[in-house]
């Protein structure tokens, strides 16, 4: 009952975006509402890994900058049409998680040491687009211009806003499904305590590849977007640091292991954003700045994030972080 | 039914585990005891699966299991409910209990909730209950009752009366008899001696990773060794 209410709400938040191209008449609008789907993407796909299955990654730049660069270079070098490309970057993206996934889950790492293995392989990743020439190095590579519908590139940006819609509408299904699933009970059994989840038969391993891979394929999607929307990669855009704080933040500050947290995050991380080019002007690193306050007094004051202390508004019970296992009183 | 022969396991270079030899015959409760850190939950873990040893033998119905998958073993029938309760907190207690019946398949989930319901009732009060909410003795019959889920043919118990009151522990190990009575074989780790003993039909002393004594309780009560170690008494 409980499930099929999410699904409804689900269902009906996406129908209400989705009217915004009939709406919003103005470009620059439109623009942000398809900037908080794409970081809602991008979200959601680090929650998979971080919020459902506890393991925080510092690195999903990784995943983001593999989708990104697979749909250019195989448009750019090998003249692949961009839209056989998206799916290109999602797999890709998701054989990357699962080699990252391979490397650490197969030898035990978890929590903080994780955490630093994924940041060390989003820089590796970096370094190495940097150097060699397919990527364009560090020059970057720009797609070259050529608008239609056909080749992933709109004349007005309500072609984006459908692709970034449905993207993120399949990822939010994926993640209800997640949810109400065996894959997903194990894998939120694995978050509270891998030990116990094992002694119950849960394939711990298969668990995180599996969480591993699909978070790096929504991740890549979000990667292959950016590349289409903005037709031009560099190092430092694809596998920069600011796309994995982008992506954990959004989940923290809506409430990560939460269904509806990343869109909410990413609503108020861009009307923030917004707010404060309005206000400050665009200056260069302020939302950074602004996002560094943020997390913090989220992590001190709103540990469940916004969806967290919706539910508590609701229910009038303190929203307290997610509860620890083994912490009953005799 | 398990047998378990020069077992030797350990942490990096430590070896906890000297040279096990225990056997355990379908139908009883053994009780495994020893104080902290001799290497009685290193001993549940190596039989579930849930570390590898380092050598020598353990079958199960006769089955060699040592050295298999956590998830093997749990197929096998032999189930671990580990030290310290370990639900999931953030999951309902029918969450909980579903996620021990998953390797059994769907038509037994239904099934073995209501006997899991019936030995326990207060869990099924608690239903839609985070897990985490509950208090330590009922999180620690959801933990057991998880374990049920599994259909064990052989139940590990970690220390299930650890962090009880009095009168909890009492009702904790009354209720592992009557799970004994009913038909299932049980190996219970303690360091709770006496109720251990009460309600045991062999157990095994542990000290420094080797089996030290070994009998039935009402001779080991008796062994002057096991009074002035466990029981305070010269």
């Amino acid at each position: 009952m409980k499930t099929d209410r999410k699904l409804l709400m689900l269902i009906a938040v996406f129908g209400l975006i989705g009217l915004a191209p009939m709406l919003i008449a103005q470009d620059s609008l439109l623009n942000i509402i398809i900037m908080t789907l794409y970081a809602a993407l991008l979200g959601q796909a680090w929650n998979i890994l971080g919020g459902y299955g506890g393991q925080v990654s510092f690195g999903h730049a990784a995943y983001f900058g593999t989708g990104a660069y697979a749909v250019a270079v195989l448009q750019v070098q090998f003249g692949i049409n961009p839209w056989i490309g998206l799916v290109a970057g999602g797999i890709a993206a998701a054989a990357v998680g699962a080699f990252i996934g391979f490397c650490t889950f197969r030898y035990g790492l978890r929590g903080s040491y994780f955490a630093l293995v994924t940041l060390a392989f989003a820089e590796v990743l970096r370094i190495l687009s940097n150097s060699v020439d397919f990527t364009g190095a560090g020059v970057g590579l720009l797609i070259p211009l050529e608008r239609s519908a056909a080749n992933f590139q709109f004349v007005s940006k309500e072609g984006f806003f459908w692709v970034i819609w449905i993207l993120t509408f399949a990822a939010f299904l994926t993640v209800w499904k997640i949810g109400n699933s065996r894959f997903g009970a194990q894998l939120m059994a694995v978050r509270d305590n891998e030990d116990a989840a094992r002694a119950l038969g849960v394939d711990a391993f298969r668990v995180k590849m599996g969480a591993i891979m699909l978070s790096g394929f929504f991740a890549g999607l979000a990667g292959v977007f950016y590349a289409q929307y903005f037709l031009y990669l560099d190092p430092h855009i694809a596998y920069g640091a600011a796309i994995s704080v982008e992506s954990l933040l959004v989940p923290i500050i809506g409430g990560m292991g939460t269904l509806f947290g990343p869109l909410l995050g990413a609503a108020f991380l861009h009307g923030l954003s917004e707010l404060s080019r309005a206000v400050i002007g665009d200056a260069p690193g302020i939302s950074l700045v602004l996002y560094g306050v943020l997390l913090v007094i989220m992590v001190l004051f709103v540990p469940r994030g916004l969806a967290g202390l919706a539910s508590h508004l609701r229910s009038g019970k303190p929203g307290q972080p997610r509860a620890e296992e083994g912490k009953g009183h005799a | 039914m398990l047998e378990v022969s020069n077992l030797r396991a350990g942490y990096g270079a430590v070896e906890v585990l000297r040279g096990i030899d225990l056997a355990i015959d379908m139908g009883e409760i053994v009780t495994l005891l020893g104080s902290n850190g001799v290497g009685k939950t290193t001993f549940s873990a190596v039989v579930s699966g849930l570390m590898q040893p380092w050598s020598g033998a353990i079958t199960f119905e006769g089955k060699p299991i040592a050295g298999l998958s956590s998830q093997a073993i749990v197929d096998e029938g032999v189930i671990q409910v580990p030290e310290g309760r370990h639900v999931f907190p953030n999951m309902t207690v029918r969450e909980n209990l579903e996620l021990g019946s998953y390797r059994r398949g769907k038509g037994n989930r239904m099934r073995n909730i209501e006997h899991v319901a019936e030995i326990f009732p207060r869990l099924r009060e608690r239903f839609s209950q985070k897990a985490g909410t509950l208090s330590g003795g009922e999180q620690q019959m959801l933990a057991i009752g998880r374990g049920m889920m599994a259909e064990p043919r052989l139940l590990i118990l970690d220390e299930p009366s650890i962090g009880l009151s009095p009168l909890l522990v009492e009702e904790m190990f009354s209720l592992i008899k009557q799970l004994n009575t009913d038909g299932l074989t049980i190996l219970l780790v303690e360091q709770n001696v006496l109720q251990s003993m009460e309600i045991a039909d062999r157990a095994f002393v542990m000290e420094n990773g080797e089996i030290k004594l070994s009998g039935i309780p009402g001779d080991l009560m008796d062994n002057p060794e096991l009074q002035r170690s466990y029981l305070g008494l010269a």
